[in-house]
């Protein structure tokens, strides 16, 4: 499947920055928050900006991105709809929260909490939507599957993670809970990637040449002549193929950046207080990002989709 | 309303495409692109149509498959394949917008150009490529089934089929309603021994392909030998002639 930069650009983001605001809202409750109003200032404005940012970014590939709000009226049959209408509730309740946390701390003592979990299970239930849009998709082995929306939350909640320990570390704060947590969901990352990549090339679509023309009893069925000389839209919207000696190094290095070197990063942020720890979480916030953008450009490129058997490819 | 159509009419209507008898001439495609550029989903855009790397839109497309049985027999297969206006459309139910929909009336799968947003979820969610989007427009668009003609009643009846059918100069596709057993469509595909694209993504298609007759040689046969020279003592009295004044 064609990479297109607006959807990386999209679902990275957006998902960072809805871990983000999930793990400010979860350390809140679980009282790890320090009360430091520039910290949850800048957390929350970092969230809901890669949020925007992801959300908006997502228009622009549309053909008519003026027409979006259409987008949020086919929540019944649509998970692309689905996630427009979430995305927009999900600013009710993380914004109260938000603003709860900024301003009035310690009011509400009932209703915040319950405002704060709302806001935590839409976020949740955002990312959960966005995987199924591309989970969703039966002609698109590689994605349907139960390992993208695992996938998707997860690597939300680990982008998420490394967005918070850095954060506090450049505030002067440091919780051992969430750095600890931070390494485990690296550590489970990395497993969770290497283990989608073996299914992923262990694992071909039901569909074959064969099936998709209906000429298997007669034999194996091989393009003989495209329709046309020159790549047409689903030539180059569905039948992106990458080299195979690029998917292995780019594969290698998101697992590096995406995972390993966050790893070792963070756990200078356990031991080493000051500049280095807070030098090394955000260098990690960097590598994170790098990696996860590699990692979403590869959960496209090596997509096939059934239709490129109508072009040639042996299976999808 | 991208929900597919609850109580279907029962009205199916769609093509039956004899992949024995076509030949691979284009015609239905280029008939296509002459009705349609200027029907229900004009235009259909080119670009760069007289340059080094021409695209466009096009609701019909011709491939050609070769077979090759375990002998090492072939064949070669002119595949048409245009929209197949499934039952279970995966086009509409992920349209965002509700722009992309299924007919009650007849089953035909129709894009409202006025309302689609040009995010392309469709043309994945299809796994027979049926979708076109039209970078121009920045809308999805497919085939219509030529609902501007088949309905259309300043034509006259025999005209009310859609463009491809009518251009086809072998009769190698064939329209009607597949979801009466008696028309004469569904007879065709029942005694052809019709089938479905790709049943294992259960898109259910209203449109039927029809299996290549047997070879009269018959299908297990070996691979023809490729020809040998004609020795000297069958060849006749010109041939030997020629061959002796050729080799002087």
């Amino acid at each position: 499947m064609h990479p297109a930069k607006s959807v990386i650009f999209f679902t990275t983001a957006s998902g960072a920055g809805y871990g983000l605001v999930f793990l400010l809202i979860a350390a809140d409750l679980a009282g790890l928050l320090p009360a430091s109003f520039w910290l949850s200032f800048t957390g929350y404005a970092v969230g809901f900006a890669l949020i925007i940012g992801g959300l908006l970014s997502s228009t622009f590939h549309l053909g008519h991105p003026e027409r979006a709000w259409r987008a949020l009226t086919q929540w019944r049959s649509s998970w692309l709809s689905r996630e427009g209408v979430m995305a927009i509730f999900t600013f009710l309740p993380t914004g109260l929260f938000a603003l709860h946390q900024l301003f009035w701390p310690g009011d509400f003592p009932v209703l915040a909490p319950l405002v704060g979990l709302a806001g935590m299970a839409a976020a949740a239930v955002t990312v959960y939507c966005t995987a199924m849009i591309y989970a969703s998709l039966k002609p698109v082995h590689g994605w349907h599957n139960g390992y993208v929306p695992v996938g998707y939350l997860l690597f939300s909640l680990i982008t998420g993670l490394v967005l918070v320990n850095a954060l506090f570390a450049v505030f002067g704060f440091s919780s051992l809970p969430l750095l600890l947590v931070g390494l485990g969901a690296l550590a489970l990352g990395l497993v969770f990637k290497v283990a989608y990549w073996r299914f992923l090339d262990g694992t071909q679509s039901l569909s074959t040449p064969e099936s998709a023309t209906g000429l298997g009893e007669f034999g194996r069925v091989r393009l003989f002549e495209a329709p046309h000389t020159e790549a047409n839209y689903l030539m180059q919207e569905m039948g992106f193929r990458i080299a195979r000696k690029h998917a292995a190094k780019l594969r290698r290095i998101a697992l590096l950046c995406a995972f390993m070197l966050p790893f070792l990063l963070t756990l200078p942020g356990i031991f080493a207080t000051g500049l280095v720890g807070v030098l090394c979480l955000c260098l990690a916030v960097v590598s994170c990002a790098v990696g996860m953008v590699t990692e979403r450009w590869l959960f496209f490129a090596e997509a096939r989709h059934t239709v490129s058997l109508y072009y040639g490819t042996a299976h999808a | 309303m991208t929900s597919l159509p609850k109580q279907p009419s029962g009205k199916k209507l769609g093509l039956v495409i004899d992949l024995d008898i076509c030949v691979g001439c284009h015609a239905c495609a280029v008939n296509c692109k002459e009705w349609n550029t200027g029907g229900h989903s004009a235009p259909l855009t080119d670009t760069d149509p007289y340059g080094a790397a021409p695209s466009g839109v096009w609701f019909n497309r011709i491939h050609s498959f070769e077979v090759t049985n375990e002998q090492g027999a072939g064949r070669t297969v002119n595949f048409p394949k245009s929209c197949l206006h499934c039952e279970e459309a995966p086009c509409v139910t992920v349209c965002p917008t509700g722009a992309s929909y299924k007919r009650e009336e007849d089953g035909i799968v129709l894009v409202n150009a006025d309302h689609c947003i040009g995010c392309k979820l469709c043309s994945w969610a299809c796994p027979y490529g049926a979708r076109e989007y039209d970078a121009d427009a920045g809308v999805m668009k497919k085939c219509t089934l030529c609902v501007d003609k088949i309905y259309n009643p300043n034509l006259p009846e025999e005209s009310r089929v859609p463009a491809c059918v009518s251009t086809c100069p072998t009769g190698a596709r064939s329209f009607g309603d597949l979801g009466d057993p008696d028309s004469d469509v569904s007879r065709l595909v029942a005694s052809r021994g019709g089938f479905d694209l790709m049943p294992e993504q259960e898109c259910r298609p209203t449109n039927k392909y029809l299996p290549p007759r047997p070879k009269k040689t018959g299908d297990g046969a070996a691979p023809a030998q490729a020809l040998t020279p004609v020795t000297d003592s069958s060849a006749g009295l010109l041939a030997r002639w020629v061959d002796r004044i050729l080799s002087a």
